[in-house]
């Protein structure tokens, strides 16, 4: 191959390549506006007049009319969409009755604490998930995978918010092991200035590690059980995987040569379900933010879950539909991140 | 339909309605559609797991149907007197907080369990199977638009999505309902489009468009009824996810609103006793929780005998 083709090839390849990301934006950015459209539809649809809920029904007629035009309800649907596109895009979605602040600062206020509970959730399901699932692969069929299976079955079958409140019942009400439902004692409420809002990271920055005892004593529980679901999905996932490498050319060969099972299971075969289960991860952590609304619910968890079922039960539209596009777009982006790093990590997949 | 496990029948062996339902030349249609549905309870009834979730199943059933003979006493009958009482000889699982029989309120409230999980599969799975098929079997441009619709819900988190459209309806069973199944068909929609793209060029579509068949008539007659088992497979899988999401639905206060004996409300009402009266809480939770392993249960054994290629994924 002369010089020339080869650069051809390689502006080819660069422009394919260019053409792939273009296309995986525009789907993206498609998705998102069709996320603004269904909540936007859904802020249409609600039975509470938003005029009326603004300024109390004894206001005047006239003062109802300038509210009405201030809130841009006069203008066709079609123009009030993209005003509502064009607030999304400025971070404002209108204040919450509830707590009257702006929605978005209500968000960026409680969205820490979801974040600190997902991640700990997250680590909770990879630290067992994984090794549970190899092992389940390398004993397929016997006891081992038979735990693996009923784990997994439990996980599908039980209700996140009655399996919260029995693990509060056990581990609080009888056994007295952990503290009982909220981030910190009350005792240690409001002692420390949030930097990151994450409790945890905040107070072994200020070096108060007794903050940092308590903290982590009451995210144990929450973690465990909401982590619980990841365990089941990271470890399934981790064991169909396996069992998939198990089977190919090369582990044979590396056997034949000698290498030693616990290499052969744990470096060999492991280091190629790396890139799948990097997916695995990043989908568990996206539905964790789901489970989160149960979970914060049951252990008064001050997150964003906590925060959209406070307002969903006295119609607080404004921070119902800011917090469903918040995890709407987080969710969409952890998808995107995941299929980046794919490509980015298994060269067949560029 | 195809079973992993095909059945000989040596002569002489088994029962006369075994060896007529097992004939390896059945003489009729009706005899070759029974025998064919024989042998797929022989492959199911292999899978001891299953049996046990399809008996979870039923007798869901018998306790919605036979509600009112079966619970000792009435759902609704408060008394005060024996309010937060722990179980006992005339209170198997304990009273609540007004002194109603905890037992025969889950009783009751299988009723509302079966009407959402019916009322869900009802309208997701015909709405799914219309969707997918239509556009699998256009293609083109009215593919890519329903498949995009499809994947914008898709992309929105289940619970959350479901949780604002209750917040715009406003709570209640009913309106639970509808937001399930908002949330529940776009897998419907998938798994339709994949299997009608695999049959779509088929020889058997060709020749009856030769005849003169219409795409209504294609879609209708041909396409959809071999999209129905994997479509079925997948609807009894998500019923566990669908129950679980009304009981967190119920237990947020924004499903079926109180006296109504629907489990998920009934475990948030005993979460104020929770630490002393244990009960109340725990009880319908794990109602919730057998059913829907039941229907795991029945699931995977479906998945088995319905649809043999989609195993261990």
């Amino acid at each position: 191959m002369g010089p020339r083709s080869q650069t051809s090839a390689q502006g080819n390849r660069a422009w394919r390549y260019g053409r792939k990301l273009s296309a995986l934006i525009a789907s993206v950015a498609l998705t998102f506006v069709g996320l603004l459209f269904v909540t936007f539809l859904i802020g249409r649809v609600v039975p509470i007049d938003p005029v009326l809920a603004a300024v109390g029904d004894r206001a005047p007629a006239e003062v109802y009319e300038r509210v009405r035009i201030e809130l841009g309800l006069h203008l066709p649907l079609y123009q009030q969409f993209f005003v509502y596109i064009a607030k999304v895009f400025q971070g404002d979605f209108g204040r919450s009755i509830l707590t009257a602040n702006p929605v978005t600062s209500d968000i960026l206020r409680v969205f820490p604490a979801t974040l600190e509970l997902a991640t700990a959730a997250t680590f909770f399901g990879i630290l067992l998930g994984i090794p549970m699932g190899v092992i389940g692969a390398v004993h397929q069929g016997r006891w081992p995978d038979q735990v693996l299976r009923v784990v997994g079955l439990f996980g599908y079958s039980v209700p996140v918010f009655w399996l919260g409140l029995m693990g509060l019942l056990l581990f609080y009400g009888r056994l007295d092991w952990v503290p009982g439902p909220g981030r910190l004692d009350v005792f240690y409420e409001g002692l420390l200035t949030p930097t990151t809002g994450v409790i945890l990271i905040d107070s072994a920055l200020a070096g108060e590690w007794d903050i940092f005892r308590n903290a982590l004593a009451h995210i144990t529980l929450p973690a465990a059980i909401l982590g619980y679901f990841s365990l089941a999905y990271i470890s399934r996932m981790t064991r169909s995987f396996m069992l998939e490498q198990l089977s190919q050319e090369y582990i044979t060969t590396a056997r034949v040569k000698g290498v030693s099972e616990r290499a052969v299971i744990w470096r060999h075969a492991l280091g190629n379900v790396r890139i799948p289960l990097v997916t695995v991860i990043a989908l568990s952590y996206g539905n964790l933010l789901e489970g989160s609304v149960l979970t914060e619910t049951v252990f008064a968890w001050p997150g964003l879950g906590f925060y959209l079922t406070q307002s969903l039960l006295s119609a607080d539209m404004n921070a119902v539909l800011g917090g469903t596009i918040v995890v709407g777009t987080v969710f969409i982006g952890i998808n995107l991140l995941s299929d980046a790093l794919y490509r980015l990590m298994d060269p067949r997949a560029r | 339909m195809t079973t992993q496990v095909k059945y000989t029948t040596p002569e002489g062996q088994g029962g006369r309605y075994h060896r007529w339902l097992l004939a390896s030349a059945p003489r009729s249609r009706y005899q070759a559609r029974l025998g064919r549905a024989y042998q797929a309870w022989l492959t199911f009834r292999q899978n001891r797991l299953a049996v046990i979730g399809l008996g979870i199943i039923i007798a869901l059933v018998a306790a919605a149907a036979l509600a009112p003979i079966i619970a000792p006493y009435p759902p609704n009958a408060p008394d005060l007197s024996i309010r937060l009482a722990p179980m006992s000889a005339e209170h198997w699982l304990g009273t609540d907080e007004l002194g109603r029989d905890i037992l025969s309120r889950i009783i009751h409230g299988s009723r509302l369990t079966l009407y959402v999980i019916v009322l869900v599969a009802i309208i997701a799975a015909p709405v799914g199977l219309l969707i997918g098929t239509v556009a699998g079997y256009a293609g083109g441009w009215l593919d890519m638009v329903l498949m995009r619709i499809t994947d914008i819900f898709l992309a929105f988190p289940k619970l959350i999505l479901a949780l604002a459209f209750v917040a715009a309806l406003g709570p209640g069973i009913e309106n639970a309902i509808i937001a399930i199944a908002i949330t529940a068909w776009p897998p419907y929609a998938r798994i339709a489009r994949a299997e009608t793209i695999t049959i779509r060029n088929a020889d058997f579509i060709k020749a009856a468009r030769l005849q003169g068949a219409g795409p209504a008539r294609l879609i209708w007659g041909h396409v959809m009824p071999l999209c129905l088992s994997s479509l079925i497979v997948r609807v009894t899988l998500d019923m566990a996810g669908i129950i679980l999401t009304a009981a967190g639905l119920g237990f947020l206060g924004l499903g079926a609103q109180p006296p109504l004996p629907e489990w998920g409300a009934m475990i948030s009402s005993g979460r104020k006793f929770m630490l002393d009266q244990w009960w109340v809480a725990a009880m319908p939770g794990i109602a919730i929780f057998v059913v829907s392993l039941g229907f795991n249960l029945l699931g995977d054994g479906l998945r088995d005998v319905l649809d043999p290629k989609a195993e261990g994924q």
